[in-house]
């Protein structure tokens, strides 16, 4: 079953044709990365799926219902997680907080059930906490629960950022380069990660730099150039690519 | 997990009834006129630390807020309708049949007839949360700089508006306003009789005003909306809809600042222009500030510090001048606060506070 299907996205900045008419689907379950050099429009591309950009033309469907014209809430409650390429977690929270913002779309407390306590909402803040800590365990960064997520190192951040992102219990995972700014060990570490998040269940999407990333845990594999689509298969397919070879060795 | 954060205000309840002893103790009851004045502006102070420490935006037109409460409130229950209803005028008529007007001679013995306090008070709340859902909407998508000068506008709106109309008072402001009832014989007035009463219906307002913003602090929204603080375009990607979250702390905020409007005029008996200014705006903010914007505990100390001092007329004419004085230095040396020192943040982490 296609999960998410992009379809003649576009989008201009000025002269700039950033994202160029790029049509493609997402499987159910599998990792797909999209690749390209700098400025090939991946990152566009995402801001565009997720909503923090708006489009010129073309839809983007998911579960087989059109979402490209909702706010970047609406989507994340729709069942499309996303994470950042400069993680941005939230300044003044712990990690367990960061994470329990994160399953925001599935709970309900409003303004009067927090101001006024109503003991409904006790049983789901439960709810949200064991939650929280299960996700921790799962990325095994439970230890830094109630560390500041900002101070944390760069690796540890990016776990929370993971945790966070699943917190909401999302069908698919956006992931915006993952790897960057991420040492060997880390990128390892990272790669090990996506597959178990992957093995949950969870179908997911990313944008990379890091080659050996993206040709070791990827299903299928998207390359951008330009802004346009220039292959799209398997990371073997891709390899013997001739086309793709030219734009990352030059002819 | 859910009462200990009530601890605090446990404190400050007992902190509350110790002056009112020590006032008793040294016969210096008079403090307590100041100290009711200084609470309910503390209820205006903890709903602006909730916009700028917890939302993170910023409001210069609080005071507007607190105006449109206090004048509304002192319009309704000084309008005289006896003329009107003498001569049959439907809607009042209607009023009347209603029970919500108040029958009452002023001192020169004519006969009064105004709208009862609870009404004006509910009309007061409905037009704020009204006004602020419709300022909110347009100006809190901007950002800053750009916020701050609208709520400044809107504030200077108000300002000129009640200085301008004649149910307003215009320069003169309203006077003689009535008490008001709560039970028994117990009302919110000025009257010397009930000191002691109103000090603590004042700590009482207050208390549950803490109450329901620690509680808010602390639960999903509060989280949203630090969230929102720390990484708005983060908190949007987790499904966080900030607009909306934005606009009801705002109006909530508002609210809260109505509501001292409402209760302080008719403690005090009467508002003027000035207390709807530009001015007392920048006061407000300043306290928020010193007492270090997220810390509902730190505004509202700083908060009931200050405007004691204030109301005490310690600062003499350079009032205005003082509060100026204070955020610019509070700007350069403690932008976090004064509570977020080295050295009193040393002591903070010590005790182990995490709010």
């Amino acid at each position: 079953m296609t999960l998410l299907k992009i379809d003649a996205m576009d989008k201009r900045f000025g002269g700039l044709h950033a994202v160029n008419s790029v049509s493609f689907g997402v499987e159910q379950g599998v990792i797909k990365a999209v690749i390209g050099p700098n400025g090939a429009g991946k990152t566009t591309l995402f801001n565009l799926i997720s909503g923090s950009l708006p489009h010129d033309s073309g839809t983007v469907s998911f579960q087989n219902k059109q979402i490209s014209d909702l706010k970047p809430y609406q989507i994340a409650r729709s069942g499309m997680a996303r994470t950042f390429q400069n993680i941005k977690m939230f300044h003044g929270m712990t990690a367990l907080e960061n994470v329990k913002v994160g399953m925001h779309p599935r709970t309900r407390a409003g303004f009067w059930a927090g101001m006024l306590n109503l003991p409904w909402t006790w049983a789901e803040e439960k709810k949200i906490h064991d939650r929280a800590m299960e996700l921790l365990h799962l990325l095994e960064i439970e230890e830094f629960a109630h560390i500041e997520a900002t101070s944390l190192a760069f690796g540890q951040q990016r776990a929370v950022e993971f945790a966070r992102a699943l917190a909401s219990d999302p069908k698919i995972l956006l992931l915006d380069e993952p790897a960057a700014g991420l040492n060997i060990y880390e990128t390892a570490e990272v790669a090990r990660l996506i597959t178990r998040i992957q093995a949950q269940g969870i179908t997911v999407l990313l944008v990379e730099h890091d080659m050996s990333l993206v040709m070791d845990i990827s299903d299928e594999i998207v390359v951008l150039s330009f802004g346009e689509k220039i292959a799209e298969g398997t990371p073997s397919e891709i390899q013997h690519n001739e086309d793709v070879i030219k734009i990352y060795l030059g002819e | 997990m859910a009462l200990k954060k009530h601890l605090p205000i446990a404190g400050l309840g007992l902190a509350l009834i110790g002056v009112q002893l020590i006032t008793a103790a040294t016969g210096s009851d008079y403090y307590l006129t100041q100290l009711t004045m200084t609470a309910y502006l503390g209820l205006l102070i903890i709903g602006l630390c909730l916009v700028m420490g917890y939302a993170g935006q910023i409001s210069l037109g609080h005071a507007g807020f607190f105006g449109i409460g206090g004048y509304t409130s002192a319009a309704l229950t000084t309008v005289n309708l006896s003329n009107a209803l003498a001569s049959g005028q439907p809607v009042v008529r209607t009023l009347d049949s209603l029970g919500i007007l108040v029958h009452g001679q002023n001192i020169y013995g004519e006969t009064l007839l105004y709208i009862h306090p609870w009404v004006a008070c509910l009309a007061a709340i409905i037009a704020t949360t009204v006004i602020a859902f419709a300022i909110g909407i347009p100006v809190l998508k901007l950002k800053g700089h750009y916020l701050a000068m609208a709520t400044l506008g809107f504030g200077i709106i108000i300002y000129r508006i009640v200085l301008a109309v004649e149910i307003f008072g215009e320069a003169d402001g309203i006077s003689d306003v009535p008490p008001f009832p709560l039970i028994a014989n117990i009302a919110i007035t000025g009257d010397i009789d009930q000191r002691v009463a109103n000090y603590y219906i004042s700590a009482i307002v207050l208390i549950i005003g803490m109450i329901l913003l620690q509680n808010l602090i602390h639960s999903r929204v509060g989280r949203a909306l630090t969230a929102i603080h720390g990484a708005e375009d983060a908190a949007d990607a987790m499904g966080v809809n900030t607009a909306k979250y934005k606009l009801y702390t705002f109006v909530v905020s508002a609210v809260f600042a109505s509501l001292a409007g409402v209760l302080l005029t008719h403690y005090t008996g009467g508002i003027s222009p000035s207390d709807a200014g530009v001015m007392k705006s920048i006061r407000f903010v300043a306290i928020v500030a010193i007492g270090g914007m997220a810390s509902l505990w730190g505004a509202l100390s700083i908060g009931l510090i200050l405007n004691f001092m204030s109301l005490r007329g310690l600062f003499g004419s350079y009032d205005d001048a003082v509060f100026g004085t204070i955020l610019i230095i509070i700007m350069l040396f403690a932008p976090d606060g004064i509570l977020r020192l080295p050295f009193l943040q040393k002591l903070m982490d010590r005790r182990g506070d995490k709010s």
